[in-house]
């Protein structure tokens, strides 16, 4: 084989690995994922041992904890229905009644089960829009 | 003082402008004197920001409420180092602080080259000063950090108590001086190809600020996670956040341009690849940018509003298609000069090595961006986890790790088997003998860390080869001491032998992420005093409770109005280890609705971790006291309903001793990972390694003093 030819399979060698490598990397990144949701899409279409992103608002008083196991429930920004999960694992230091929360969760039976240490707190929104002030000036 | 402020933004943005211009039209010209003029307007940006950033962090030391974002991110019972830092925690002060950092880099950068290059040079400055004005704009049109407000409060909101710990100070500036340094070589690489100048000199230009870029993204990552593992109440150091992810990507391809680039600079190939890097490190640190401060993707960092996703899509659609039109108009500048030689070589090595890194690269962007793919290819927003994060890039760090032992060894161009037996074969004993000491001592359960551990081995092996035969063949020509001989031997060559100590302190910082992440033992449970759990080899015994108020100074000096904790007995075998105090922090809130002791203790409560800090093993503690318990509910209702404001502390008070007379069950999370240290250690190892290889070398400094002197000496004759 000359040399120009060398180089030539060489590269399609190397094109292929990297597309077929490329290839799995974007099918199991479709297969792995876990669709986000809010709690009244979860409820409509949860189906028992998938696991879903929930993304929702924490419901006023509903945080209760047993033990290791943490209750809560969350309903869509907007209100409506909630979804009740238990938890167990780490509670970032942010977890609050009100805060907005994003939980990976399981319809074990016919409860929600959070997975451990799945719990994320997005911070809270004191932190990220300007208090009510008038007279705006620069 | 916010009309100085803001003044000198509008200045700022008429000086980019003009400087743009004057570049342009001096190197299309060819009168000098324009794009000279640019290169100063660069310098006028760095004072004009330099005196809007003083007057912020004026502003922010002063208390001066007037400013929005002082009262958003600071009060008067912030801490006063920490008031100095909440300048960058903003979105208004973050972008001022880019900015600034952007100006002062591209003055030191323009200064450096300013005897060179002067085409290169002028266009660089014109997109230094392009993303300098993008980011001025920004402040002015989007986010003013000069924005005042009248009746002026009385007091700020505080800063977060979460950024209360000293590495989130200086996390944000290394953070932000590795992005805006990406910047600089990406304006040379494109002012390059835009002068049609694609010689070694720009990359000889740039190299130092290539490093110093990865050298200071790199020191941002670890104190991120240094922050991560020693302030959040969870115990990692990395938890595949898109924010922490935006800022690993640059840092990847800037790691395999500084090796791709010593391809070129010896043998002239990789030309297109290593301006492709460059571009792409850019266009990736403005993109990491981007992820922070419009909050497209949920991340635990979600500091920043949504108002700045349009303006950051544009500058990245521009940088993309720029680069890509650049690249392929030129390519027929940018051939290789040679072929590679051999598949066994050096440089083949070294393109393994960037594949790597950029397949590396590319996982981590998919992941990080699949919410906003799968959303736009199926409609259904979806997330990929950690799990499938680490199903790829843990054996392509694997890899990684080996090809470092192997590249400071094997020859350039051809590796002849004789040469390979007498470079391989102690690295090769050195990872068997570690894979024979780890099977005999039974750490045979987790195959992937075993592996890890015997790829570090070889690398200590090969790079301590490297060591020893340089400093064998300085004792043989000049007959020093061995320690003498090491010290010469690294000044002589700072830059590979530099290098060599970034190369083990790598090894190091994944020995220390194997160990930890595959033989880690936790324990999340509820414990009253007395009761005692077991986490891996220790006890743990929850003796007493704890709570200190101290509003304005807690322990850790971070304003907590109460803090409650547990006094931990750490034990081994019946003999005692460590005591440990973890604790919480209460803090104020500004919201009056919660009632007059409830609103003492409505801010966002932070944990405040105890570990027990070894070399071979951390014991790490974090509580989480319940102070929702009915006993402790009923004193704040009580207190709300019958305490002025002025005495509600007395409620405070009463409420820790309650705490402490009547415990409640108290959640805690224990963990005793091995080897933590060695994360921590590898680093100010590649940190050591890099600024030794950063460092100008002997024979610069030798020459400039030499001709320093010289020139001095012929103006004395010259006077005489």
């Amino acid at each position: 084989m000359n040399p120009s030819r060398k180089r030539t399979v060489r590269l399609v060698v190397a094109l292929s690995v990297a597309v077929v490598l490329a290839s799995a990397l974007i099918y199991t990144s479709f297969s792995a994922a876990s669709p986000a949701l809010t709690p009244s899409q979860l409820l409509r279409q949860a189906q028992p041992g998938r696991s879903y992103q929930l993304t929702g608002t924490v419901v006023d008083g509903s945080v209760r904890r047993e033990g290791d196991v943490l209750d809560f429930s969350v309903a869509d920004r907007t209100g409506g229905k909630a979804i009740a999960l238990a938890y167990t694992g780490i509670v970032p230091d942010p977890f609050r009644e009100g805060r907005e929360v994003i939980v990976t969760v399981e319809k074990q039976g016919g409860r929600f089960v959070g997975e451990r240490n799945s719990l994320i707190t997005k911070c809270p929104s004191k932190y990220k829009t300007a208090p009510p002030s008038e007279n705006q000036n620069s | 003082m916010a009309g100085l402020g803001f003044a000198c933004l509008l200045l700022a943005l008429v000086v980019c402008a003009y400087g743009i211009g004057a570049s342009l039209y001096g190197v299309r010209s060819g009168r000098v004197e324009f794009s000279e003029s640019g290169r100063r307007s660069v310098y006028a940006l760095a004072g004009v920001l330099t005196v809007a950033f003083v007057v912020l962090e004026v502003a922010f030391l002063g208390n001066d409420f007037a400013f929005n974002t002082v009262a958003d991110t600071s009060s008067r019972t912030t801490p006063a180092l920490y008031r100095a830092a909440a300048v960058w925690s903003s979105q208004e002060g973050s972008l001022l602080l880019w900015a600034w950092l952007l100006s002062l880099w591209s003055s030191l950068a323009l200064f450096l080259t300013r005897k060179r290059m002067r085409d290169v040079a002028a266009y660089a400055t014109a997109i230094l000063l392009g993303f300098g004005g993008f980011f001025v704009a920004l402040m002015v049109f989007y986010a003013n950090p000069f924005a005042t407000t009248h009746p002026v409060p009385a007091e700020g909101v505080g800063l977060d108590p979460l950024l209360r710990f000293p590495t989130m100070m200086i996390h944000p500036p290394m953070l932000y001086s590795g992005y805006t340094l990406c910047t600089i070589p990406l304006a040379f690489g494109m002012g390059a190809l835009l002068a049609r100048r694609v010689d070694a000199d720009w990359i000889k230009a740039i190299r130092r600020f290539a490093f110093a870029a990865w050298l200071f993204l790199g020191v941002g990552i670890m104190l991120g996670a240094l922050w991560s593992y020693s302030e959040l109440g969870w115990g990692g150091y990395w938890g595949w956040d898109a924010v922490e992810n935006a800022s690993l990507m640059p840092w990847l391809t800037g790691t395999a341009f500084l090796h791709s680039l010593m391809i070129q600079e010896k043998r002239g190939m990789l030309k297109v690849w290593n301006v492709s890097l460059v571009l792409a490190t850019g266009t990736l640190a403005i993109m990491g940018t981007f992820l922070v401060r419009s909050g497209i993707l949920d991340s635990i960092h979600a500091f920043g509003g949504h108002t700045l996703g349009v303006p950051f899509v544009c500058l990245i659609a521009v940088l993309i298609a720029g680069s890509i039109y650049l690249v392929v108009s030129r390519r027929a500048m940018l051939r290789s000069e040679h072929r590679l030689d051999s598949l066994l070589s050096r440089e083949s090595v070294f393109i393994a090595n960037n594949l790597v890194l950029v397949g590396l690269c590319f996982v981590i962007f998919w992941g990080t961006y699949f919410p906003l793919i799968s959303e736009a290819l199926t409609g259904q927003e979806a997330s990929v986890g950690a799990p499938w994060f680490d199903r790829y890039t843990v054996p392509l760090a694997l890899i990684l790790v080996l090809l470092s032992g192997i590249g400071p060894v094997i020859a350039w161009r051809r590796a002849t088997l004789a040469n390979a037996r007498r470079n391989f074969r102690v690295p090769i004993a050195c990872a068997l003998l570690a894979l024979v000491v780890l099977l005999a001592a039974g750490i045979d359960s987790k195959p992937l860390a075993l592996v890890m551990f015997c790829c570090a081995a070889f690398v200590f092996g090969s790079i301590g080869q490297e060591f020893f035969r340089g400093a064998r063949a300085r004792r043989a020509m000049a007959g020093e001491s061995v320690p003498l001989a090491l010290v010469a031997l690294v000044r002589r060559n700072r830059r590979r032998y530099g290098g060599y100590i970034v190369h083990i302190g790598m090894a190091v910082l994944f020995i220390g992420v194997a160990a930890s992440s595959s033989f880690q033992h936790s324990s999340q449970l509820s414990l009253s005093p007395g009761q005692s759990t077991r986490v891996g080899a220790f006890r743990i015994r929850y003796v007493r409770p704890t709570a200190t108020i101290t509003p304005r100074y807690d322990a850790a000096h971070t304003g907590s109005t109460l803090s409650l904790g547990a006094l931990l007995d750490v034990t081994k075998n019946g003999h005692h280890v460590a005591t440990l105090d973890p604790s919480e922090g209460f803090y104020a809130s500004d919201e009056a609705s919660q009632g007059s002791v409830g609103s003492l203790l409505g801010g966002q409560p932070v944990s405040h971790v105890a570990m027990d800090v070894g070399l071979t093993r951390n014991v790490w503690s974090a509580i989480e006291p319940d102070i929702k318990a009915p006993r402790l509910a009923r004193i704040v209702t009580d207190g709300n309903s019958t305490l002025p404001p002025e005495e509600a502390l007395v409620a405070i008070a009463y409420l820790a001793r309650e705490y402490i007379k009547h415990p409640p069950p108290t959640q805690f999370n224990f963990l005793v990972s091995p080897l933590v240290m060695w994360i921590w250690i590898g680093g100010v190892i590649v940190f050591t390694g890099g600024l030794i290889a950063l460092w100008p070398a002997p024979s610069v400094v030798r020459r400039r003093v030499a001709a320093r002197t010289r020139a001095r000496a012929s103006r004395g004759l010259a006077r005489a």
